[in-house]
């Protein structure tokens, strides 16, 4: 132990790091100060989460120079980082569901060696969670745990294994926003202690809430270089992450919605764990209208998506135009004119292995011109996608090309004009701007409004709450597959809506 | 017919399959399916008995049949964790591979008799009326083996910190990796270990339940019912013990069905046409294929069973697992 520290935690010089095909970083510096919140901003596939991995020692820099409390370091697996004092909390977490919350924190530790008295690691945890104010239950099993509580698991894991620089990628993505305020209680109580954090992030808000400095990476290039925070506006970080100015705000015009097109009445249904998931749920959606749905993921979203699409039976009535569409095959949703952008873009929405000229006619091939009693006209089908290739501006070399090979804004932009080509009464449209970058988002959310001016009745689930506040006109909030209460969006707060997702009902409805 | 007999005889053939399905139970936990297990065992009933009879050495032969049984695995290993292809469709072929290797260097083994495992009663504990016949009397010593293997290999499972490590690599490869823990390294391990307790699992039929070297009728299949076994025990050891017995004595009890000429005073049909033994024979692994669909979808529905990453291969960067 020196008597006066290096002044900096971390320091990462002229890092270089190359996938197949892709340059990933490109002589990125990053300094972290002792005891300081660091932001690392930059759009999906910025390189963020990439330069953090070589840091936590999973990938290994082409060339550059790393450097942990001024001693240079050249990591070849998790474990020296682990060591070196470096912890990271992942996007998508690091934990094994089937095992406590003790066992996960233990994992990969050489003690205890052989026989594991857990009751006494157990208590050791306690002990870390009331330094750092991190309750969660050691017992608990990781699947029965929120995903707030998950975090919280992660962060005692770096916690424990002592850990002074600690990296979160993205921590607030899954959070409801009082679950936000908490996590960054958290961080500062942390750095208070003499840890230091560096937090990716693409949230602009968060970041002048709560980190000191930032570095802005922008396609594996750093535009920003630990600048301070203080005294930036929104638009110049958005200009430095995205390298052009952004319109914030998509314009919605104002209109009347017309006749109820989904009514959706007390509907229960299970999830694939057998839990109850949607709890006698009732909502309705008008034509013109857009009713977005909030809540914190796993509260009932995806089930209420998939009952109406036909996807997964349930209790309770789900009427179309006046039909009741519950417990059918999806053929009857489609039959009846509704939409679905499901959440799981290669899974659900779209067949990977297959060419964009196929996926654009799996609605319609059964119809004339492209379909002929038992055979599918290609020619026909191949002229019909080139339109909506043109029409959607979706970028591929062809319509020969596999959907797989498409990048996610133009995969979504094939699932949409599919869609749509429809003519749909009805669309119910999950998630549909999730890790895309910011041009794609704009030009799907403008096809959703477009839709909203056809008269279509639009049902979005997001987790994007500003998504949710430009585009819907009513937002319900889902909270344990019930509905927490139906607000206006024009005079929506974001406090009262952070509130009805961790299950606070609305007083006057 | 004996209820006594039929009990003894089902724990000596149901020790086959309880170390054949542990084995299997420890590969599969760290997320390799191997269907080699049939091949696997092959060769270590081959390569034990032609040990034995080389050595004069019963031990010397299960030492090398477990070896033979582990490093036949490490070529499923080597192709599914190293070059990621598919486990099945490698497994299936270690089905073969092994099948024909015992076959080609078994050549000209039948008819001998090398030395086997000894045969021994406990003292005192079969003294015990009716358990201790059962359970105590004339096993072979890989029958007691058995009995303290299982509660072992759970404890170790379950309950200590490799144990620990090697339900991670199975659940979460990634969650592993992050922390330290070479993925890899426990997959190979695991996968050898897999394989030397099919070998030794053979190397049980060859050398100590019905001892002698009979082709592929040596193992007669038993591999496919230890993997049948693994769903049916929801990746247990001790249910995996308890369904190998069960599957023991239910062997027996359809070859004894056959003995008797008159069955509850009536003509015996099996005794009359003997080819309705077959059918009966068959029953096993019919009983396989319902536990197989019956345990994967109660595992599905109670959120037991199955590791998340059984059949997947790790990749590291790749999201997911």
């Amino acid at each position: 132990m020196t008597s006066s520290p290096p002044p900096n935690a971390v320091e990462m010089k002229d890092i270089v790091i190359r996938f197949p095909g892709v340059l990933a970083n490109d002589h990125v510096n990053l300094t972290l100060k002792h005891g300081e919140i660091h932001a690392l901003l930059g759009e999906n596939g910025a390189g963020k989460s990439t330069l953090m991995n070589a840091l936590a020692g999973l990938y290994k820099p082409v060339s550059g120079v790393m450097k942990v409390h001024g001693e240079e370091v050249n990591f070849s697996s998790p474990k020296d980082a682990i060591a070196k004092g470096i912890g990271m909390v992942h996007q998508h977490f690091m934990l094994v569901p089937t095992q406590t919350v003790t066992e996960n924190i233990l994992l990969g530790l050489d003690e205890p060696k052989f026989f594991m008295d857990l009751a006494k690691y157990d208590q050791k945890i306690r002990d870390l969670q009331d330094q750092f104010g991190l309750r969660v239950d050691p017992t608990a099993l990781i699947w029965q745990l929120s995903v707030g509580e998950q975090q919280r698991v992660e962060i005692l894991k770096t916690l424990y294994r002592g850990a002074d620089i600690l990296i979160m990628d993205e921590p607030t993505a899954v959070l409801a926003p009082q679950e936000i305020d908490e996590l960054m209680n958290t961080m500062r109580s942390m750095t208070e202690q003499g840890k230091s954090i560096i937090f990716i992030s693409h949230k602009l808000n968060e970041v002048t809430a709560v980190a000191d400095r930032l570095t802005v990476l922008r396609k594996g290039v750093a535009t920003a270089e630990g600048i301070d925070v203080e005294g930036l506006t929104g638009e110049k970080l958005a200009e430095l992450m995205v390298g052009r100015k952004v319109i914030f705000s998509v314009e919605k015009k104002a209109q009347e919605p017309g006749a109820v097109v989904l009514d959706v009445r007390e509907v229960s249904a299970e999830n694939n764990k057998g839990v109850r998931a949607l709890n006698k749920l009732s909502l309705d959606v008008r034509e013109g209208e857009i009713l977005g749905i909030a809540g914190v993921a796993g509260n009932g979203q995806s089930e209420l998506a998939e009952v109406i699409t036909g996807m997964r039976g349930c209790e309770g009535s789900i009427l179309i135009n006046g039909e009741d569409v519950s417990n059918q095959e999806p053929s009857a949703a489609i039959a009846r004119g509704v939409a679905h952008v499901p959440e799981d873009r290669t899974g659900v929405g779209s067949a990977p292995n297959m060419t964009i000229t196929e996926n654009t006619i799996m609605k319609n091939y059964r119809e004339k011109p492209i379909g002929n009693k038992w055979s599918i006209n290609f020619t026909e089908a191949r002229s019909h996608a080139r339109g909506l290739k043109d029409a959607y501006d979706i970028l591929a070399p062809n319509v020969r090309t596999m959907a797989r090979k498409l990048s996610g804004g133009n995969l979504q932009k094939v699932i949409l004009a599919r869609e749509i080509t429809t003519n749909p009464k009805l669309m119910v449209a999950m998630q549909p701007t999730r890790g895309l970058d910011v041009g794609a988002i704009e030009s799907i959310q403008r096809l959703l409004l477009a839709q909203r001016e056809e008269g279509t009745a639009i049902l979005l689930i997001s987790e994007e709450l500003d998504e949710l506040l430009t585009l819907s006109d009513r937002i319900a909030v889902l909270h344990e597959g019930e509905v927490m209460g139906i607000l206006d969006a024009e005079n929506a707060e974001v406090k009262e809506i952070g509130l009805m997702m961790t299950g606070m009902k609305r007083s006057d409805s | 017919m004996n209820i006594e007999i039929i009990l003894h005889a089902g724990l000596a053939t149901g020790t086959i399959l309880l170390f054949a399905a542990i084995g299997e139970i420890f590969a599969e936990r760290s997320g390799i399916l191997n269907l080699g297990v049939e091949g696997m065992m092959l060769l270590g009933a081959m390569a034990g008995f032609s040990t034995s009879l080389a050595t004069g050495n019963a031990w010397v032969g299960l030492i090398v049949a477990m070896l033979a049984g582990g490093i036949l695995s490490l070529a499923h290993g080597l192709v599914t964790i190293h070059f990621q292809a598919d486990q099945v469709v490698s497994g299936l072929s270690l089905t073969f591979l092994g099948t024909g290797l015992a076959l080609v260097l078994g050549e000209g083994l039948t008819g001998q008799h090398p030395p086997t495992i000894p045969i021994v009663d406990i003292p005192l504990l079969s003294q015990i009326p009716f358990l201790g016949p059962v359970l105590f009397s004339e096993h072979s010593l890989l029958v007691y083996v058995g009995y303290i293997f299982a509660p072992m290999a759970a404890y170790y499972v379950y309950k200590t910190r490799p144990g620990m490590h090697l339900r991670a690599v199975g659940e979460k490869p990634s969650a592993a990796d992050t922390l330290g823990i070479s993925v890899y390294g426990v997959r190979y391990f695991y996968t050898f270990v897999g394989g030397m307790l099919a070998g030794l699992a053979g190397a049980t039929i060859s050398l100590s339940v019905s001892p002698g070297w009979y082709s592929t009728q040596t193992t007669s299949g038993q591999g496919w019912i230890a993997v049948g076994l693994v769903i049916f025990a929801q990746w247990n050891p001790i249910r995996a013990a308890f369904g190998g017995y069960l599957f023991g004595m239910l062997r027996r009890f359809i070859l004894d069905l056959q003995g008797p000429a008159l069955l509850f005073g009536f003509a015996n049909p099996l005794y009359v046409n003997s080819n309705y033994g077959f059918f009966l024979q068959m029953m096993p692994f019919v009983l396989t294929i319902i536990a197989l669909v019956w345990g994967s979808r109660a595992a599905t529905k109670k959120r037991l069973g199955a590791p998340a990453a059984l059949g997947v291969p790790y990749i590291r960067g790749e999201r997911g697992l």
